[in-house]
């Protein structure tokens, strides 16, 4: 079985086609694709699937550090003029609540599932650039424990997320406290930057043949999209944060009273704020649109409207920041057109939502915990969407805005469209990814406090707003008619943390005990149930040619003739090797050489970390060791390998 | 002090009193009915169609079955053109309030200017000639039934001034000057807060409009006008104590204390408040907050004074003569 290379050929090399059978794949493939043992191999995997799980489990940590600090503020506002928190310590935990959920959780967490399954998806053997794929995590990583160092010194971000400047100056706020948060930022936006740009070659070059751009889950729409937003918005934010922090540093003028303009500080967050918010929503909006239509038991309801209208919201979403800044004294004409645009993006979220009720009345639906975590996102995502429609109307934003109506909204957006979905997406895909079930039983248990826990905590928010409790106080006086509803509001986000812990309980639980889930346990359509669980490194022993949207329902679904043939394709065994394809029909034109496991991306990682540390210090010693580290690192990573073209093509050894 | 605010509810912003604010209540209610209904069918849609699905496949006896791709595509469009009836008619409602609402009915009875700072509001009341103009902090009156015009700044960090029964909120951003207006049809007090993040005592900034019947406000602002009496008996001591240990930050125009740092006291027994509705004016409430404002407000820009228990005693005397 085994091909003598040709190399005077190695250009014109026409690749072996193989079958699947008992007997193939062989060790080989599995040899070629398994990492080294010991730590090194450990911390230099590039495997898309390991450095998913790693940004999965990362994500989960500072979901519960989050969590942990929503509670303790929880405690504080239980009742009137409690004294358990001060104002400093209070400011750092509500803007570490939110740098949490929203930069170190929200956005990661998709990142991890979209690692670990868009190859397994798209009929690939993994990201396009898998080395960059790790540094995208291990700086991810480094960004997150940066932020958390100046918070476990007591020196956190305390401005808020949104940071507005004068207050987060030097003059108004000296302490370090805002440069660990400008610098993690920057940090975090390199992470997201290669991060995305990974994603979209990814799903332009690495399609299996026959995946056109009108077949890929909803999925990868989402997270292509957010990731083409993250490559535009990215850069408004770190560059304000930079400017900022030479603000800070070395007095330059952009942002302050005298010589600058604060307001150009929110214009640049927001046109990065606002498009970030749909980026961190519309990858789990993919997410419910390929996992519900699996428990209804039929293709979704309307696949080109609803991913058009994922590109659609993106698109509008970069014209409607200035909706954050409605109380700024605009003038009114400006307004009422960001008023207009704000209401209009209602209209594709309209699309999804009348899809996904339209995929359960037509389906047969079968109630699995994933199915209630995915349809009650609907409901979640409307009020979510209802209550962002109020305050897309300016003159209502006018009394709305800064007050607990508008907390209410963004935890009904951010939970009910990123952590209902996601907690979804766990239960769908967990057996993939460990090989075993989630325990049903537990999971009921889980979703019902987790989705009366979050409705008794966070719905009587819109009241506490409507009568006029403003945001980000550490504490109120009784007499404002606060008090209970203020209660009420504290023991339903504790029944939700109690949720949150079920859900660990029965992850840790399912991992040692839970049930074998076998490929494909729940009779889904799509190519990541065609391989094992969890996967081989090679994901798939050949690549598979795509006939549908639905691989593994064509012959019920009898939409086409054509079948897709997923035990017959190309081999692709001369090293690491995925196959190339076109843009938008997926048609094999080229072999893609991947990559082998390398340190080089932590080391990376570990260099700009240290550069960065230096320069949060004044170290400047440190950051010139950082430095260093970076540059050696990155010639490490370049350093000429053996081609492919050298070695032989085998399907075992 | 009556108020027409519901007093459950003092910041509340479902009920309002004046011109700038009742429009857009209407359009805000008008919002909240409308999202209900959406919620409510959403959710009835959802829920019905898990269970009555269920049930029919549960009684075909099936097992997993899967079907049907085609169809459906009916819902998104009857969704999209209902979705955007109700936009269209939000947006026209809209920009009809913003129109209602985006000048004042009437020529403007008064100007103020009010400065946020942190954590206080300071209100200069301009008057025709310069010794008609006053400077008093946080709590605002104005006569009822008068529209009047407030332009807005910052003297530090960005603040929102808000008064929820009367008008919205318009951000006071240092280096630049905003302009609101707000009218109370009703005599009362209406309560205000700070609404956007300033630093450590945000959530105690609290501002008061106080609508006065016309002659009861012009009864207020010629007080207002007045220099301070000069001290007498006792409280002499305290004026002393006063331009010596406060004058720094303080004014009371009349005696030679002419700070700016902090809210200017020439009456400040007019006040029904301290420290931006911190604590209440009462002579146990003052002597408190003197001895010790970081205990009340910590962080506040106010140092403790450590002053002796007499000496305590000597300058809330003085201070109660400030009416």
């Amino acid at each position: 079985m085994s091909a003598a290379p040709n190399s005077a050929w190695e250009d014109a090399r026409i690749p072996r086609t193989a079958r699947v059978t008992p007997d193939f794949p062989g060790p080989r493939l599995e040899e070629i694709w398994a990492r080294a043992p010991g730590l090194k191999g450990w911390i230099g995997d590039v495997d898309h699937k390991e450095i998913g799980k790693r940004y999965i489990v990362t994500a989960f940590v500072f979901l519960l550090l989050g969590g942990i600090e929503a509670m303790v503020m929880r405690l504080q506002l239980a009742g009137p003029d409690r004294r358990l928190l001060s104002p400093e310590a209070y400011d750092q935990l509500f803007t570490m609540h939110g740098v949490s959920m929203i930069f170190l959780y929200a956005a990661p967490i998709l990142s991890g599932f979209s690692n670990f399954l868009w190859p397994l998806l798209l009929g690939s053997r993994d990201m396009a650039f898998p080395r960059l794929n790790a540094l995208s995590y291990w700086v991810y990583l480094a960004a997150g424990v940066f932020i958390y160092a100046g918070f476990v010194v007591g020196r956190g971000p305390d401005a808020g997320w949104f940071n507005y400047v004068p207050y987060a100056s030097r003059t108004f706020n000296p302490g370090v406290n805002i440069d660990v948060y400008a610098l993690g930022l920057i940090l975090l936006g390199i992470s997201t930057t290669v991060g995305s740009a990974n994603f979209v070659v990814t799903f332009l070059r690495t399609r299996a043949p026959g995946m056109s751009i009108d077949r890929v889950p909803i999925l990868t729409w989402g997270t292509l999209t957010a990731s083409v937003a993250n490559l535009l918005a990215v850069p408004a934010v770190s560059l304000a944060f930079f400017l900022l922090w030479l603000d800070r540093q070395f007095g330059l003028h952009v942002f302050d009273t005298a010589q600058g303009q604060p307001l150009l500080w929110q214009h640049l967050f927001w046109m990065f704020g606002h498009p970030w918010v749909y980026a961190i929503v519309l990858p789990a909006m993919g997410m419910v649109s390929d996992g519900l239509p699996v428990f209804c038991r039929r293709p979704l309801v309307g696949y080109t409207p609803v991913a058009l209208s994922t590109v659609a919201t993106m698109a509008l979403g970069f014209g409607v920041w200035v909706h954050h800044m409605f109380a700024t004294g605009l003038p009114d004409i400006s307004l009422s057109f960001f008023s207009g645009a704000s209401l209009i993006i209602t209209i594709p979220s309209a699309v999804a939502v009348f899809a996904w009720t339209a995929t359960i009345w037509l389906g047969r639906p079968v109630i699995t915990t994933a199915f209630l975590f995915f349809a009650s996102m609907i409901v979640l995502f409307v009020i979510g969407g209802v209550s962002g429609v109020m305050t897309a109307s300016a003159p209502v934003d006018w009394q709305l805005t800064d007050t607990y109506f508008v907390v209410a909204h963004i935890h009904y957006v951010l939970i009910g469209i990123n952590v209902f979905p996601v907690l979804g997406g766990a239960y769908y895909w967990f057996p993939k990814i460990t090989g075993r079930m989630l325990s049903e039983r537990l999971g009921r248990w889980n979703f019902w406090t987790m989705f009366i826990g979050f409705n008794l905590g966070f719905f009587p928010m819109h009241l506490l707003g409507l009568m006029g409790m403003p945001r980000r106080i550490y504490t109120y006086p009784s007499g404002m008619g606060w008090d209970t509803t203020n209660l009420i509001v504290s023991l339903g986000s504790g029944l939700f943390a109690l949720g949150v812990l079920l859900f660990l309980i029965n992850v840790a639980v399912s991992l040692r005990r839970g049930e074998a889930a076998g490929d494909n346990p729940w009779d889904a359509p799509t190519l990541e149930w065609s391989v094992a669980s969890p996967p081989p490194p090679y994901n798939f022993a050949v690549i598979p040619t795509v006939a549908s949207r639905h691989p593994l329902w064509e012959d019920r679904l009898r939409e086409t003739e054509a079948r897709s043939r997923l035990d017959e394709g190309l081999l692709l065994a001369r090293g690491r090797e995925t196959l190339g394809t076109s843009a938008l029909d997926a048609e094999p034109n080229l072999i893609l050489e991947m990559p082998a496991d390398s340190v080089a991306p932590a080391l990376l990682a570990l260099g700009l970390a240290a550069l960065f540390a230096g320069a949060v210090l004044t170290a400047w010693w440190l950051a010139g060791a950082g430095g260093a580290i970076c540059a050696g690192a990155l010639i490490f990573w370049f350093w000429p390998n053996r081609r492919h073209a050298d070695l032989p093509e085998v399907a075992d050894g | 002090m009556g108020s027409a605010v519901s007093p459950a509810w003092p910041m509340s912003y479902l009920t309002t009193f004046g011109p700038r604010a009742d429009p857009v209540t209407g359009l805000t209610w008008g919002l909240i009915v409308l999202s209900l209904a959406v919620i409510l069918i959403v959710t009835i849609l959802v829920v019905a169609g898990a269970a009555v699905r269920r049930l029919r496949a549960a009684s075909a006896g099936e097992a997993l079955p899967v079907g049907g791709s085609a169809g459906g595509w009916s819902w998104i469009w009857i969704g999209l053109a209902l979705t955007l009836i109700a936009l269209v008619a939000a947006l026209a409602w809209t920009i009809a309030v913003m129109a209602a609402v985006g000048s004042p009915p009437a020529r403007p009875a008064l100007t103020l200017e009010i400065t946020g700072h942190q954590w206080w509001w300071e209100a200069r009341y301009l008057g025709a000639a310069p010794g008609q103009t006053f400077v008093t902090a946080n709590e605002i009156h104005i006569p009822v039934g008068r529209p009047i015009l407030i332009r807005l700044t910052g003297a530090d960090v960005i603040h929102s001034f808000w008064i929820p029964a009367l008008a919205g909120k318009t951000d006071t951003i240092p280096g630049r000057t905003n302009l609101t207006w707000l009218q109370a049809d009703h005599a009362g007090t209406y309560r205000g807060q700070c609404t956007e993040y300033c630093g450590l005592q945000h959530a105690h900034m609290a501002a008061f409009v106080v609508a006065d019947p016309p002659a009861d406000f012009e009864a207020w602002r010629e007080g207002q006008l007045q220099l301070a009496a000069p001290a007498t008996g006792p409280a002499a001591s305290g004026e002393e104590l006063f331009v010596e240990r406060c004058g720094a930050c303080h004014t009371v125009r009349g005696v030679a204390a002419g700070g700016v740092a902090g809210p200017d006291l020439t009456h400040l027994m007019s006040r029904a408040t301290l420290a931006a509705g911190t604590v209440p004016n009462t002579v146990s409430g003052l002597e408190g907050w003197i001895a010790n404002p970081q205990a009340l407000k910590p962080g506040a820009r106010m140092p403790p004074s450590n002053l002796s228990g007499p000496e305590l005693g000597q300058l809330a005397a003085y201070l109660e003569t400030l009416k």
